[in-house]
């Protein structure tokens, strides 16, 4: 920025200087009072003119259970990076509760505040056991001089035991992340999310890859997380989606096309024609 | 449902940190010959009649004293390649600073004698028509603040290249290139006159150490152990690090930075974090080969140096710590034997090795060996 843009931003009468607005800290908490728990409004975000999102409005609700999907190139991917603070919006506003504003945190602070995501590839350490993959991802400090004398406490193992379970994978606990199936590493990396107390899971693509018996089981154990958390889901296989969702958003071309039940939303002849081609 | 939490409890390791070598054979011999060897050979060395074929000459000693530092330095840098997937071609630089720190003690310790007598400055400076020692030699004279220099700077400089790499998100190639300029860098200006570091003729004729003749067989021996002493002590360090918590998020970085990042650490952090400390451990091992060697020019910061260092983690088996400690102490061995024979084909040994070592035991000696014992 220029000395030029700097003065004319100090200039500016419809906004605060920074240094007045209240300091935004992770602890004043998430108000959720008035529902959604994650809004976005008018984001836009383009790369080299391409509007990857064009002007999408979205609210996510406390609690609930949301599916996205939409044919490549619809944003989603871009829509979640937005969410996480990988990328930022040309213009547009992003809140997590009524609170924290997306846009001012990075990608650290907004995994620190609650809002976890599981990328489309499986990232798991390979080289640790799936214990020690769940210990790292244990909410709790992440200064590095806190991780020098860091103790697995008996409320840490608890919490540990508690998500294998969950996954499913109790067994599996001393292996080496690296050896597991495909779909075992997808569910080791839903509780990686979930050991960080999340507020809102972003789950990009879960059962890509998977067999029937194991997309079955990421149904149950997503639905079972709903409620809990709030829980955002794009997916492409459409049987999946019609197992597990109640609501369903269809993006196209970074905007929102539709948004209903799956049966309202398979019916619109807007979303047929974008699935269906011309 | 009761019988299924107390196996999953069971899954989880108890009080992982409670036995620091637990599971750690590798690192338990190497204590185990470092202790020998800080034992049996002063011994050897100072008891032993010199006709006696147990004798083991000064000179001897003082080369296994070498070996142990670059041990060191190998140890240092397999904290950072091997476990945090840093590889640096630079970490000659902070062993050369390390070095240096001493070396400027040990000639703030020749006082007059030596060939102008002047009383302060050393000889170089004389030559060069100073006046005055410039500000950066005060306090050289005091042990303490050497020694406190020799982990500082290096500290410093690792620190300050770390932060504005790690930052900016350098890494894999272009950290290994950035790392090799600085050492470069560093060399052609410690080449320099003007720096104040004696130019190309570096710092030597060092008289004494702590008041004792640095060429007396008990100072050898006592660098020496005190050699052996680092280097196990930096062992017990590297391996309470790589078995902390901290250890493993490092290992996590290694493996997938950008996970890691998304699971709330600051990565760059860690990465400063250990890469400071590694290159202070480098700077240790520095200051103890100085004395040893009797002398530290610029051509210690040659990148060949620092490849070299590499080449001696890959051989030993990175990721491992000891087999770093090993790779260095063993190669170095294998140079002084073969300088004696073919001096000019060392270089083409030591890059056949490399070559063989990343093609066929890419986990170096300490892999070979595992295989061996899993095999039988």
């Amino acid at each position: 920025m220029s000395w030029l843009e700097t003065t004319r931003e100090v200039m500016r009468r419809d906004q605060v200087f920074d240094l007045v607005r209240p300091a935004q800290s992770v602890s004043a908490g998430l108000d959720t009072r008035h529902g959604p728990i994650l809004y976005l409004e008018d984001v836009t975000v383009s790369f080299d003119g391409f509007r990857a999102l064009d002007e999408l409005t979205l609210y996510i609700d406390d609690g609930e259970l949301r599916c996205i999907i939409g044919p490549n190139g619809a944003g989603k991917s871009t829509m979640m990076d937005v969410i996480t603070g990988r990328t930022r919006p040309d213009h547009g506003a992003a809140w997590f509760g009524q609170r924290l504003d997306l846009l001012r945190m990075d990608e650290t602070e907004i995994a620190r505040a609650g809002i976890g995501r599981k990328f489309q590839k499986p990232t798991v350490f390979p080289n640790h056991r799936v214990v020690e993959n769940l210990e790292l991802a244990m909410a709790g400090p992440r200064g590095v001089w806190s991780a020098l004398g860091a103790r697995l406490t008996g409320e840490g193992r608890d919490r540990i035991d508690s998500v294998l379970e969950e996954i499913g994978l109790g067994e599996a606990g001393h292996e080496l992340a690296g050896k597991l199936s495909h779909g075992q590493k997808q569910w080791l990396e839903i509780g990686m999310l979930l050991m960080q107390n999340p507020r809102v899971l972003l789950v990009d693509e879960p059962v890509a890859g998977m067999t029937h018996q194991e997309m079955d089981r990421t149904a149950e154990l997503l639905t079972r997380l709903a409620g809990r958390h709030s829980v955002v889901v794009v997916e492409h296989d459409m049987e999946f989606v019609r197992s597990i969702a109640r609501q369903v958003t269809v993006l196209h071309q970074g905007a929102v096309l539709a948004e209903g039940s799956m049966d309202e939303v398979q019916s619109d002849p807007r979303v047929v024609e974008v699935y269906l081609g011309e | 449902m009761a019988a299924n939490e107390i196996t999953a409890t069971r899954l989880i390791p108890q009080a992982p940190h409670r036995r620091l070598l637990h599971g750690d054979l590798g690192g338990r011999i190497l204590l185990g010959i470092l202790a020998a060897m800080i034992v049996v050979v002063p011994v050897l060395n100072l008891m032993v009649p010199a006709d006696s074929p147990f004798h083991v000459s000064t000179y001897a000693v003082t080369l296994m004293g070498r070996y142990l530092c670059f041990a060191l330095l190998a140890l240092a840098l397999d904290l950072v390649w091997g476990y945090c997937g840093i590889l640096s071609l630079g970490h000659g630089a902070f062993f050369a600073l390390g070095g240096y720190a001493m070396g400027m003690y040990l000639m703030r310790q020749i006082g007059d004698r030596g060939v102008y007598g002047d009383p302060v400055l050393p000889d170089f400076m004389v030559f060069l028509g100073w006046e005055k020692l410039p500000w950066f030699w005060y306090g050289f004279d005091h042990f303490w603040f050497a020694a406190l220099m020799v982990l500082a700077v290096p500290g410093l400089l690792g620190f300050v290249f770390g932060w504005l790499a790690f930052r900016s998100r350098v890494t894999g190639v272009y950290l290994s290139i950035i790392s090799q300029a600085m050492t470069y860098a560093l060399m052609l200006a410690f080449f320099r006159n003007e720096m104040g570091f004696g130019g190309n003729n570096g710092l030597t004729d060092f008289k004494d150490i702590l008041g004792f003749s640095i060429s007396a067989p008990g100072t050898r021996v006592a660098l020496f152990m005190a050699s052996g002493l680092a280097l196990g002590a930096s062992y017990l360090i590297c391996r309470t690090i790589v078995r902390s918590r901290l250890g493993r998020v490092v290992t996590a970085v290694r493996d997938a930075e950008p996970r890691t990042r998304s699971l709330g650490y600051r990565t760059d952090r860690y990465k400063l974090w250990v890469w400071t400390v590694s290159a202070m451990l480098s700077g240790l091992a520095g200051a103890l080969y100085v004395p040893q060697v009797g002398i530290i020019n610029p051509s210690e910061f040659s990148p060949l140096n620092s490849i070299e260092a590499v080449v001696w983690v890959a051989v030993g088996g990175r990721g491992t710590l000891y087999g770093a400690a090993l790779g260095g102490a063993l190669v170095n061995y294998a140079q002084t034997l073969l300088t004696a024979w073919l001096a000019e084909l060392w270089l083409f040994v030591l890059g056949a090795l490399f070559v063989a070592v990343t093609l066929f035991f890419p986990r170096g000696l300490v892999g070979l060996l595992r295989r061996r014992g899993d095999g039988s």
